[in-house]
């Protein structure tokens, strides 16, 4: 088990920068994702971990020791790859006692190491077989397996589940939870599927273009996204984000675009007085909007435009003018296109963002946010 | 559809439709025997070639040249006893053939296999241009070195030498063999090279471990061909090798084509069946390796 440590990392390749000043601290038995779009730098994180790619500057500590120039073989990590990256010339029990027998277990404990960890994976059955022989998602155990047999001190997973199809993805999402809590090990989970961080990490660390933008656990990202890109990145479907200009004048503060006017409680004036321009984003969350038949006292007013049923909630497309808002209803609804709505939610269930600068706004806007990642 | 009406005339047409499982069937048939025709008449003088090999080197004579008949065993003879006193040992001269293939495919092997695992998976300097350079050498006529390789082979005191030989012949195969090998490194995911590292194995243990199982369909097919050129090599065997003792089989049928003052076809035609049926032999055998080893790799993996 391990405590992680990363300070000021960074990467490039050639004059690609792809990771740009990384800090980051991994409690002993923490389960942490690094989620983010394709290209952010995840990947490139994890494989620095491993001690396959060399930091270009900054330090990687495992317990307080420095280890950026410690390889692979040293550093006791297990990596699990997205491809599961399986020896096919072997079969699986040769494959999970691979490691073993690279350091001179003797035959006795890497059999027994070897048939417990297949015992835990339920693969038992599949160990004289070969890879070829095998699904996507027993592959995907036994490059568990292989990972977990050395007992590594931190567990390494890319996109682990990314190659499952939909059910076998819920099914294992849990098993590698259950398999993390039982054997306590400090785990990095990388991913760009927010369903798959949120639902297995014990915090998030949002990446994009080479930066952490929040750092923070997954409810903390749902209820305070500390910034525009995470607001848009978590939640599913996304947050409606409308472009507004902020009427600090008159009796209520006001948000103005050329569709619909909101006015706010005068509470809301301290967080949009951070704002460094009077362009703002507001944020709504879907499901989070009501939809009510009669007007509201500050609230716009639109027309339904198209029903998307989901089964359990339907998505409701509403046309304010001509801006879009989607919102999220319960199923059964009679509400059908062409209807005249007013739209309604609460004041704590929004989200203020200044336009330019993309930071929250309002009290503790900052909260969950890394000093040296902005 | 023209086709089968044609066919078959008297048969009422079967009720009109588009779905005519029987006339399908049919035009399948006939183009399956298009096909071995072409086929057939396509390999008809290889075969032809072989046949008239097999016959001749059992018959007596050859009418007009061409036409074997009467039964003999007589043009066998040189495999118990030389055909003249000029000759060396039959069998040694084998020995030596077979020595000329099998150093040809280790030199081979041992030197495309390393090789091309750097350059399919290390970046240094000049790597670009040592991959050009090899192209360029594998598009260079050999025959045109071969004076030149003379005078090195005599500085080495490596003439009339076997190595000499297959040293020679590898060093203008490699580029083809660097090729093909690293093909194979290619196709193989970094993830399994990267998991190896990860799982504790040095750069060596990777690669030995887990890269080279991964391309032995290369390393049997680059076998394959280096022992099949090996075998059959004329030119330089001819230039390089004068010793009697030090001859291979394709020196040996050089000496029948062209020391007998009357050419005999028959113990040219036996001698030719001996050279040539170690690698039928050799091929047919590989051949099923190849064909079971490619059938490998993982469903998710690469």
């Amino acid at each position: 088990m391990a405590r992680i440590r990363l300070h000021r990392l960074t990467k490039s390749f050639g004059t690609v920068q792809a990771v740009k000043g990384v800090d980051l601290e991994i409690e002993d038995g923490e389960l942490l994702a690094l989620l983010g779009p394709s290209g952010c730098g995840k990947t490139t994180i994890l494989l620095m971990l491993a001690g396959i790619y060399r930091p270009t500057s900054g330090d990687i500590f495992f317990d307080d020791q420095r280890v950026n120039d410690v390889p692979p073989k040293g550093r006791g990590v297990g990596l699990v790859f997205q491809s599961y990256a399986l020896y096919p010339h072997m079969t699986v029990y040769d494959n999970i006692a691979f490691p073993l027998r690279l350091r001179k277990v003797s035959r006795e404990e890497m059999d027994r190491r070897v048939r417990e960890v297949a015992r835990i994976a339920q693969i038992e059955e599949l160990l004289q077989r070969k890879p070829s022989q095998l699904s996507g998602g027993q592959q995907q155990r036994v490059a568990l397996c292989r990972a977990l047999v050395k007992e590594p001190d931190l567990l390494l997973l890319d996109e682990p589940l990314s190659n499952l199809d939909a059910r076998l993805r819920i099914e294992t999402r849990t098993e590698i939870k259950r398999l993390q809590r039982q054997l306590g090990i400090t785990t990095i989970l990388v991913t760009h599927d927010q369903v798959e961080a949120m639902t297995m990490a014990d915090r998030v660390a949002v990446m994009r273009a080479g930066l952490i933008e929040q750092l923070s656990t997954p409810i903390e990202l749902y209820e305070r996204p500390a910034n525009l890109f995470v607001a848009s990145f978590i939640g599913d479907p996304p947050m409606n984000l409308l472009p507004m200009e902020y009427r600090p004048d008159g009796g209520k503060p006001q948000l103005v675009n050329s569709h619909l006017s909101v006015s706010l409680p005068e509470a809301a004036r301290a967080g949009l007085e951070q704002s460094s321009s009077n362009a703002v984003v507001l944020g709504v969350r879907p499901e989070d909007i009501r939809l009510v038949p009669e007007p509201v006292d500050g609230m716009p007013a639109g027309e339904v435009f198209m029903l998307e049923p989901l089964g359990r909630d339907t998505l409701v497309d509403v046309r304010v003018g001509q801006q879009p808002i989607r919102v999220l209803v319960p199923g059964g609804t009679e509400i059908r296109p062409g209807t005249r709505v007013w739209l309604q939610w609460d004041w704590d269930r929004q989200h203020l963002f200044d336009a330019r600068t993309e930071a929250r706004l309002g009290v503790n806007a900052d909260a969950g946010r890394p000093a040296a990642a902005g | 559809m023209a086709r089968t009406v044609q066919a078959e005339p008297s048969r009422p047409q079967p009720a009109a439709g588009r779905y005519n499982a029987q006339a399908v069937r049919r035009e399948e048939r006939l183009v399956t025997a298009a096909v071995y025709t072409f086929l057939v008449l396509v390999s008809l003088p290889l075969a032809v070639g072989y046949g008239w090999l097999l016959l001749n080197s059992f018959s007596t004579e050859l009418a007009h040249g061409v036409w074997p008949s009467g039964f003999t065993t007589r043009h066998w003879r040189f495999l118990f006893e030389p055909p003249s006193p000029y000759y060396p040992d039959l069998w040694r001269t084998t020995w030596n053939t077979l020595w000329l293939a099998v150093g040809m495919t280790i030199t081979m092997v041992a030197v495309s296999t390393p090789t091309a695992y750097v350059l399919s998976r290390m970046k240094f300097r000049g790597r670009n241009a040592f991959l050009a350079l090899t192209l360029v050498l594998h598009a260079f006529p050999g025959i045109t070195l071969l004076i030149a390789t003379y005078y090195v082979l005599r500085w080495l005191g490596l003439l009339n030498s076997i190595p000499g030989v297959f040293l020679v012949k590898a060093a203008l195969m490699l580029p083809l063999g660097i090729w093909v090998m690293k093909g194979f490194y290619d196709g193989i995911s970094w993830d399994v090279e990267m998991s190896a590292l990860v799982d504790g194995a040095s750069r060596i243990q990777t690669w030995y471990k887990v890269m080279l199982p991964q391309v032995l369909p290369g390393i049997a097919s680059i076998s394959i061909f280096s022992f099949i050129y090996g075998w059959s090599e004329y030119i330089y065997v001819i230039t390089f090798i004068q010793d009697k003792n030090a001859w291979t089989l394709s020196s040996y049928i050089n000496a029948i084509v062209g020391d007998f003052r009357f050419l005999d076809y028959g113990l040219l035609s036996a001698t030719a069946l001996f050279y040539i049926a170690p690698v039928l032999l050799f091929f047919i055998f590989t051949q099923k390796y190849l064909m079971r080893v490619t059938i490998g790799g993982t469903k998710g993996g690469s």
